[in-house]
């Protein structure tokens, strides 16, 4: 494979140089391509099904339940979830902290995606689609709307973080010249990715403060906006331990050999990191629940639910961050990420989907097509991901 | 780059963008103008003629009242059905309740609304306009009534609600509810007149009616009011949905907006002037190096 191909500056030869990184590489038949492969022909199946004969062809939405999985896991979770780019960026490029440089790039690439696809899955859950560009044209502001100011972040947030990784597509096209003028741009838009960050994050809390009558009491509060800021960031923090880890085995060949070494230092540092967020975060839930004087509410089922959430996936996995940090110990990091990230997954789902009506006598529970759409998502962004780091020099750090 | 001008016009920008907000609050229409509609439930005697009539006036179902037996159960509306009427057994006997959309006087859903498909209009009513709306289904997440239906099974789904008839009254008449009901339960006028009406009705008949206004102050005020002769959980009303009116819940944070998208720069941008890790910043280029030993392009 001759990258020079690009360099020559005709438009034929750029032309067949992306044509021949478009195909595949590596084996066919992997454990995951057999897994995802089906899973993502049966999500497209659905969803022609869905645009056919409508949302509740497919899904188990109501009149009560508006908002299900497609919603409150793609979306309001998986932003969460994709919080560690605008963390990252924070501490690398306005702190200037290089010990973490070397997964930048990454980090970056992941909120692409993860915006990038939770964009489009969202196209799915609208009901009329074809009007998606109303908040962006036209006579259709709705000022007053969380929502429009989330539909205008995800873009602008989209395109921010297009142009923090446009150096390494330049890199890969070996246009020299272009890479240093963006990666000139690079601390202006990572000051606009880190304030869209924080207001988009808490944005998706802001969305349920209206919904106060629905809500169970333990998981609304006027600090949701607050609540949601704060726990993207540790839940950011423990998506780039898990998603490092698993790269790290995956992409072996990929790495560097002094990153593999260099990642655990990484991941010392940013299980600190979440080990302090969170017994912020958790400061802030205990001090809300004492201020409301909740405690009666803590005598039934929801009550139950809500210490498995606060004590079993936040403060056990923050006590663990700071234990593994403290005695070096890897593995328990790597557990306490996991938690973390089931912590932050509960949460979001308590808030738009478990205890969203939780008065109501029949709750909503996805179908099967429902999770099967949810996991076409994931894996066709992790697709993505893979054709972007065998060919993008995204695990390099010496740029 | 010129940090005093761009400072200057990060001021500017900044100020405008509040400057906007506030003149958005002070232009709250004159809350005299709008119009609703007043229920009085002692008088209905569950006719359904409402129901007729909004459903032969809107291309909706229109029910069959005398056999369907739909009063035995308590219904909800629904994309079909914009108003109905539901029987409550209550310590006065049998009430009977129409329910439709309240037309908030600061309506959760049109201040959901990306799009601004769901509106509060100058009248009163609150609309919904499909070349807008986008199917966000929001407005069903705000709405503290429940109210905006989703058509779930169509390729091309319409939010379903009540809108007091809008188009009738553009040419002067009255919703058509309000015109079939045979016992003067529907009250047509403006929110104001209307509360005045009921104000009137529970100080000279003291005893007939509880001493409470339904929708005078709840949720901030709503188009629809209702009088009863029994306490409002009776006829399953909620009555935990506050006097707040909902905008002002999301208020707030959307206040804080402009401060975060100005204050927030700023913050960062110094704290960026202010790290220092002890290497030399090349000129023009941000971006430190990971690797100090590659010089390509720390040397320009």
């Amino acid at each position: 494979m001759n990258k020079d191909v690009a360099i020559t500056g005709s438009f034929g030869n750029f032309f067949r140089f992306v044509i021949q990184e478009m195909k595949p590489r590596g084996p066919w038949l992997t454990p995951f391509n057999i897994i995802s492969i089906p899973v993502i022909l049966v999500g497209i199946a659905i969803l022609c099904f869905r645009f056919v004969y409508g949302l509740g062809s497919v899904t188990n939405l109501s009149q009560e339940s508006p908002w299900g999985l497609w919603m409150g896991f793609d979306v309001v979770t998986g932003v969460a979830l994709a919080g560690g780019a605008y963390v990252i960026t924070f501490v690398v490029y306005v702190m200037k902290v290089d010990k973490y440089h070397a997964i930048v790039r990454v980090t970056v690439l992941n909120g692409l995606l993860a915006y990038c696809f939770y964009g489009a899955a969202l196209l799915f859950d609208i009901g009329r689609p074809w009007n998606a560009a109303n908040p962006y044209i036209g006579n259709n502001f709705g000022f007053s709307s969380v929502l429009f100011l989330i539909c205008w972040h995800f873009l602008l947030y989209m395109v921010a973080e297009f142009v923090e990784f446009s150096p390494v597509i330049a890199e890969w096209l070996h246009w020299e010249k272009a890479k240093k003028i963006l990666k000139k741009l690079t601390l202006g838009t990572v000051v606009l990715g880190i304030t869209l960050s924080i207001l988009h994050q808490s944005g998706l809390g802001a969305l349920f403060l209206m919904a106060k009558p629905k809500i169970h009491p333990l998981w609304w509060s006027q600090f949701i906006p607050i609540l949601f800021f704060v726990s993207s960031i540790y839940g950011g923090l423990a998506m780039i331990i898990f998603e490092g880890t698993i790269s790290h085995r995956v992409f072996k060949l990929l790495i560097p050999p002094n990153h593999h070494h260099h990642f655990n230092d990484i991941v010392f540092g940013l299980a600190k990191g979440a080990a302090i967020t969170m017994f912020v975060y958790y400061f802030f839930k205990a001090l809300l629940f004492i201020h409301d004087k909740q405690w009666d509410m803590l005598n039934d089922g929801w009550g139950l639910w809500f210490l498995v959430e606060v004590l079993g996936f936040v403060l056990v996995p923050a006590l663990m961050f700071a234990f593994g940090f403290k005695h070096r110990s890897l593995n328990i990091i790597k557990i306490a990420a996991v938690m973390a990230l089931i912590g932050i997954i509960l949460n979001r789902l308590n808030v738009s989907v478990i205890a969203f009506n939780w008065y109501a006598d029949v709750h909503y529970f996805p179908t099967w097509q429902e999770i099967v759409v949810t996991l076409m998502v994931i894996f066709s962004e992790i697709w993505v991901f893979r054709w972007f780091v065998t060919r993008l020099p995204v695990f390099d750090s010496d740029h | 780059m010129d940090r005093r001008g761009f400072l200057k016009t990060s001021l500017v920008v900044g100020a405008a963008a509040l400057s906007s907000n506030e003149t958005n609050a002070q232009e709250t229409r004159d809350p005299e103008e709008f119009v609703g509609i007043l229920v009085d439930t002692t008088r209905c005697i569950g006719c359904r003629a409402c129901e007729v009539a909004c459903g032969e006036e809107h291309d909706l179902l229109v029910p069959d009242v005398l056999n369907d037996g739909a009063l035995e159960e308590h219904r909800k509306t629904s994309v079909k059905q914009w108003t109905l009427v539901n029987k409550y057994e209550t310590e006065k006997g049998n009430v009977f309740v129409k329910r439709q959309c309240m037309h908030c006087y600061q309506a959760a859903c049109a201040t959901a609304c990306p799009t601004e498909a769901m509106k509060k209009t100058e009248q009163g009513p609150v609309t919904w306009n499909g070349n807008k709306c986008i199917g966000c289904r929001y407005c069903m997440v705000s709405c503290p009534f429940e109210m905006p239906k989703f058509e779930y099974n169509e390729w091309n789904p319409k939010l379903q609600k009540c809108t007091m008839c809008f188009e009738r009254l553009e040419e002067g008449q009255k919703p058509a509810c309000v015109e079939a009901c045979p016992t003067d339960t529907l009250m047509f006028g403006t929110r104001v007149k209307n509360l005045e009406i009921s104000r009137h009705r529970i100080y000279s008949h003291p005893d007939e009616y509880v001493h409470h206004i339904y929708g005078e102050h709840e949720v901030g005020g709503t188009g629809y009011i209702y009088l009863s002769a029994v306490p409002f959980e009776q006829l399953g009303f909620r009555t935990d949905l506050g006097d707040i009116p909902y905008p002002e819940y999301t208020k707030e944070f959307l206040y804080a907006v402009p401060m975060v998208l100005f204050g927030v720069p700023a913050f960062l941008l110094g704290l960026n002037a202010l790290a220092d890790n002890g290497k030399p910043v090349p000129e023009g280029e941000f971006e430190l190096e990971f690797d100090p030993e590659n010089e390509g392009e720390s040397d320009e």
